[in-house]
């Protein structure tokens, strides 16, 4: 299933029904499915405010892919490539006046997806690859 | 994503209905804002109509608690919590810095 949408936070409630669609018919219980959309919502956030610097700048092209071991999401844009190791990792356990919300979107994504991978080579645009595994029932 | 607030005595009751993220973020920030500029700084946000909730929501969430909870005057307080939500507040460690209530009237009746 292959959609593209228009780069711009108003795509993200579609987004998010896209890979709920797709989430749901790969068998993921609503939890799981919660967690896919998030971790979407939050890659195309970041590539709206970092790849592309802004709205209306470019697409996001959203892959989902059934197997009957999981669902992979790919999203490609055409924005600058950005370095996710750039971004620290929040610290959750801080009090409240050191608290900064930025980061929390890549924490979610690398917390709730069994793998993340991107790939900011070439010149055809920038490719993050996410991996849910589906448990299987009985295991 | 609506929200509505209703002015009490003690505080304000910010009802939340639909999704909160990147595009609907500023819409929350911008009602929460409205209370502290006011200079009202107890305040109880609830979740039950809320559907979905991103990082942007909780930057809201963060950034009004920092300001109610300066001198003391206040906090935000938040309450009947889907289950998702309450997964992804407590995964973000929002737990430690977010009192969390079943129901809106043990969180008014909080203040």
């Amino acid at each position: 299933m292959r959609k593209t949408f228009p780069g711009r936070y108003e795509s993200l409630a579609n987004i998010g029904m896209f890979v709920h669609g797709a989430a749901d018919q790969a068998g993921f219980d609503s939890f799981a499915i919660y967690a896919v959309e998030l971790a979407v919502d939050e890659a195309c956030t970041n590539i709206i405010e970092h790849a592309y610097g802004g709205e209306d700048r470019g697409n996001i092209e959203c892959n989902c892919e059934i197997t009957s071991e999981g669902l992979t999401i790919i999203l490609h844009d055409h924005g600058q490539p950005f370095r996710p190791e750039d971004i620290p990792l929040p610290d959750i356990n801080a009090p409240l006046e050191e608290r900064e919300a930025h980061g929390l979107g890549l924490y979610f994504m690398r917390k709730w997806m069994d793998e993340i991978h991107f790939d900011f080579s070439g010149n055809h645009g920038n490719t993050l690859v996410m991996f849910k595994k589906l448990e299987k029932k009985g295991e | 994503m609506e929200v509505n607030t209703i002015q009490y005595k003690h505080c304000d009751l910010v009802k939340v209905n639909g999704r909160i993220d990147s595009a609907t973020a500023p819409k929350l920030a911008e009602a929460l804002g409205a209370i502290t500029d006011d200079g009202r700084f107890k305040i109880v946000v609830n979740f039950s109509g809320v559907e979905f909730l991103s990082s942007a929501g909780l930057r809201a969430l963060i950034y009004t608690q920092k300001i109610c909870k300066r001198y003391n005057r206040g906090e935000v307080v938040l309450c009947a919590m889907p289950a998702n939500i309450a997964a992804a507040i407590e995964l973000a460690g929002f737990n430690s810095i977010f009192k969390i209530f079943d129901d809106p009237l043990m969180a008014v009746g909080s203040f």
